[in-house]
């Protein structure tokens, strides 16, 4: 795997306690009591089944896989691991907490946000991501999200899992591109 | 009409099988002749020397059973072209075939057709006269006038006869001329609508398929209204092993029985077909490795003297079908000899017999003085140089029709002469 | 096609699907696993998806079938495709144009994908070849050469019902000479690894040297049925009895027909498959169309998720391409 090792398993469940305790700050500020919650294939899906139940969540986790969704489908083509999105609730009316590991663009929380609303029309959307990074294009911005690492433009950083788990960052920090 | 100049061919290898010579001698030509054969005649001054050094000289090609389309179908060829694709394939004398529209039923289509040729004047056409009205298999044609008129055979072509009572009375009829039938056996009724050689090839693609016995069940009938009538027979364009094997066997009862096969029969098979390849559609349609073979063995053993191309050309629409909408043929005139020495490439056939197949033995079939070298024989000639390596494209094809599966194919020997009458209608280019 | 790639571009990805001949496992199984995705859309509230927004699929039928037509339909509407249907009747073409005048007709149309069925075999590989360069084809049905798409849709009923292809025994029956969904059955059943393909029917009806399909001949039901764990049963037109292939439908379900006594030759958890409309009292009898082992209803609705798979492969594809 390429890549720096950024943070380790025990460091990124550290993180995530902390995301629960902003979240259930939220959900109070908002008078939720009973939310539901959806993870983004594949790494929101982990981070979701760690967040689940230190929010008392017990409505099974909804999963989404955005690839019928993509705005790049003409570009990249058809992902070949796609699977079944799957949401074991009635959206309709629902409180949703909607996990995905990393924010950049904002482009897959924009498909996935769509997806939801085939499934039915959600009461609301809040957004928690593991990590927030620079580099939106659309105005999508994470209710809580885990940390805010300052990365280069051209340095990626990915959740490996789901056991353990590890960030990892690739590419070179400061490298510009050639003009 | 302006004289023909007299000829001195050179230098070459002499292959003339109708009179047993395989040798270097040079030949004089005059008056549209052949004046002398090894040694001048006296006081011939050559107009012109064709130097045919390490070239073989031999008679011009006789190809038995094409389809020129004039009258009737000029949108896929006309006798122009074809005959200007003959001359470029050595051919010198085309026997075609009754499927023109209006068909040869009458001397007077014939006689247009015999016009043209003549204005054309690259090649010798010859006409196969139908057999019965219109080729509609009922009523028998005029076959007295015909062959009055010059017909050289008659032939119901591929079309079916309403029964087997009319190919009787039909074949007795000819026999009354002394004009040889061209059969071209196949039951309809088994073909129905099929389009391939019933075989694995067909059950893969899912394609109709003609099953060997339409041919050979024909065969066999036909083989015994010969007996019965004693029709001078002449089996078209056999696609069977098993049919080539019931020949031999009638021809040890009666040694005018005679057959031919189309020279695409001895180098493709039903595999060629894959891919639903329109070109490689023909009918009768391909067959088996082991059909092929039998074909090939039944040439080399002279139970089948003649091959001939089947040159059926087509406009490109004809062939730019779904599979079973495409019309069956090849555009075969100009890979007739280049395919036949690939015979002898492959140790099939010896030159001299490849030779014969292509020139004495046709013109036996038909009866005509043509196909030999003999002095006062029509000085009818193909030079090729036996060892020119080239390739084959369709694009550059002189007939009208351009559906060809050989496009590519590389050949070994080429036309450089064609002579047709003491005029030379063909010759190479030398890049 | 032998070394013939027309179905695949450069990257080996999906370009038209004209048959499952030349088409490896791993073609299929991706078939199948994306398919699956899209066999859990109808549980939803919208039932579509955006993936092919603004694409232009066009049903090209020279030959009518409102079934096959309404599925394809259905499955590019699903993918939020904007869809042409266009049937051409025979005396249309009769009248002098060519397909290839009709396919450059519709191709200004600005079509992506035609999905192409006609009376003719090889009709879809002959306009794949003519389409212009970014336009796909699926074959809904040439003659009687392929239908993959519902060859497919067999597959996924059966990888449903049964899991793993390999230790299958599989019994196709009735009329294979004439049946394009045998072949592409045939083709993928032996692709995807099955331990055997039966063809049963009388010899009218089985093909010359179908052995080389890759699969057993019987002539008896009884034998054929033998522990296997899949029966599909073709659908017979009536025509059939007025070639002198058949003496009488009466005959046919005498020999050939599925009754449950007949059923029980085949393993106990055997399916039932039949590619529909069904022929109640020819092919098989009522009480085993209706009956605990026939899947056939569920055939229908895999059919529009195995159709969504090709045409979201398909024009996903072209991506790989540019």
């Amino acid at each position: 795997m390429n890549g720096r090792v950024f943070l380790q398993h025990d460091a990124i469940l550290d993180l995530i306690q902390g995301m629960a305790r902003l979240t259930l700050q939220q959900l109070a500020e908002r008078g939720i009591d009973d939310p539901a919650m959806v993870g983004i294939h594949t790494g929101g899906v982990w981070v979701a089944r760690q967040l689940q139940p230190l929010l008392g969540i017990t409505t099974p986790l909804g999963e989404l896989d955005i690839s019928f969704y993509r705005d790049d489908f003409t570009r990249i083509g058809m992902n070949p691991q796609v699977r079944p999105s799957r949401i074991p609730f009635e959206v309709e009316e629902r409180h949703i907490i909607l996990v995905d590991d990393v924010i950049q663009s904002g482009r897959t929380v924009r498909a996935a946000m769509n997806e939801i609303f085939d499934f039915g029309r959600p009461a609301s959307i809040l957004l928690v991501t593991l990590i927030e990074r620079s580099g939106r294009e659309l105005p999508i911005q994470p209710d809580v999200a885990g940390l805010q690492p300052p990365l280069a433009d051209d340095e990626h950083i990915r959740l490996l899992g789901p056991e353990p788990l590890e960030l990892r960052i690739s590419g070179h920090p400061g490298a510009r591109e050639p003009a | 009409m302006k004289e023909l100049p007299r000829i001195h061919v050179r230098g070459g290898r002499l292959i003339d099988p109708a009179n047993g010579i395989d040798d270097p001698l040079d030949l004089w030509l005059a008056d549209g002749k052949v004046a002398a054969v090894g040694s001048a005649p006296d006081g011939f001054r050559a107009d012109q020397v064709i130097d045919a050094g390490g070239q073989v000289v031999c008679p011009g090609l006789i190809d038995l059973g094409a389809y020129l389309r004039e009258p009737g179908f000029e949108h896929k060829a006309t006798i122009e072209s074809e005959t200007r694709a003959a001359a470029r394939g050595g051919i010198t004398t085309l026997v075609c075939m009754p499927q023109t529209e209006p068909v040869i039923d009458t001397p007077a289509v014939w006689e247009l057709i015999r016009r043209r040729a003549k204005a054309c004047g690259r090649a010798r056409v010859l006409a196969v006269g139908a057999l019965t009205q219109g080729l509609a298999g009922e009523q028998l044609a005029e076959m007295g006038a015909l062959a009055a008129s010059g017909c050289v055979a008659v032939s119901n072509g591929r079309n079916p006869l309403a029964s087997t009572l009319v190919a009787r009375r039909a074949m007795e009829y000819a026999t009354t001329f002394r004009l040889p039938v061209l059969l071209c056996s196949e039951d309809p009724h088994l073909k129905a609508s099929g389009v391939v050689h019933e075989g694995a090839v067909a059950t893969r693609l899912g394609l109709p398929g003609i099953p060997a016995a339409a041919e050979t069940v024909a065969v066999a009938r036909d083989l015994a209204l010969t007996e019965h009538t004693g029709c001078r027979s002449h089996f078209h364009t056999l696609s069977t092993g098993r049919a080539a094997e019931m020949i031999a066997q009638a021809r040890a009862g009666n040694r005018r029985l005679s057959a031919d096969v189309a020279i695409h029969q001895l180098f493709l098979m039903e595999t060629d077909v894959d891919g639903f390849r329109a070109e490689c559609r023909v009918d009768p349609p391909l067959r088996t490795h082991a059909d092929r073979e039998r074909l090939r063995q039944a040439v080399a053993e002279g139970e089948i003297k003649v091959i001939c191309s089947d040159h059926q050309p087509h406009e490109a629409d004809a062939k730019a079908q779904p599979f079973p909408a495409t019309a069956p043929g090849i555009s075969g005139l100009e890979t007739l000899l280049p395919l036949t020495l690939k015979l002898v490439e492959e140790k099939v056939l010896a030159l001299p017999q490849a030779i014969a197949c292509l020139t004495a033995a046709p013109a036996r079939v038909l009866g005509l003085d043509l196909g030999h070298l003999a002095p006062g024989a029509s000085a009818d000639l193909c030079i090729f140089d036996p060892d020119a390596v080239w390739r084959f494209h369709a694009s550059e094809m002189a007939s009208a029709g351009r559906n060809t599966p050989f496009d590519g194919w590389e050949f070994r020997g080429r036309v450089t002469h064609t002579l047709f009458e003491g005029r030379i209608t063909f010759k190479l280019e030398r890049p | 096609m032998r070394g013939d790639n027309l179905q695949l571009n450069e990257a080996g990805e999906l370009r038209h699907f004209l048959s499952i001949e030349g088409l490896g496992r791993e073609h299929l199984e991706r078939i199948l696993d994306i398919a699956e995705s899209f066999a859990v859309l109808p549980g939803r509230q919208v039932k579509k998806v955006p993936l092919l927004r603004g694409r232009i699929v066009t049903n090209l039928f020279f030959e009518n079938s409102t079934r096959t037509r309404t599925t394809f339909e259905l499955a590019a509407k699903l993918l939020s495709a904007d869809v042409i249907n266009f049937n051409v009747s025979v005396s249309a073409t009769s009248k002098g144009e060519t397909l290839l005048d009709t396919l450059r007709n519709l191709e200004a149309m600005h079509s992506d994908l035609f999905v192409v069925r006609h009376a003719h075999s090889g009709a879809a590989h002959f306009i794949a070849r003519h389409v212009a360069p970014g336009v796909s084809v699926i074959n809904a049905g040439d003659g009687w050469h392929a239908h993959p798409t519902q060859a497919m849709l067999d597959m996924f009923t059966i990888r449903r019902h049964k899991g793993d292809f390999a230790p299958l025994r599989v019994a196709i029956v009735g009329d294979i000479q004439h049946s394009r969904v045998a072949r592409s059955q045939i083709m993928a059943l032996n692709t995807l690894g099955v331990t055997e393909v039966r063809i049963i029917g009388p010899c009218t009806l089985i093909p010359a040297e179908a052995r080389s399909l890759g699969v057993h001949v019987y002539h008896d039901l009884d034998a054929g049925l033998e522990d296997v764990d899949v029966v599909i049963m073709l659908r017979l037109q009536r025509e059939r009895m007025e070639g002198a292939l058949l003496p009488s439908a009466h005959e046919y379900f005498q020999r050939y027909g599925l009754t449950e006594k007949r059923l029980e030759r085949a393993k106990p958890d055997a399916i039932v498959m039949h590619p529909g409309p069904i022929n109640r009292g020819v092919e098989m009898a009522s009480e085993v169309a209706d009956g605990p082992r026939s899947v056939i209803l569920q055939q229908v609705s895999y059919g529009i998720a195995v159709r969504m798979a090709v045409m979201s492969m398909i024009l996903g594809a072209r991506g790989g391409e540019a």
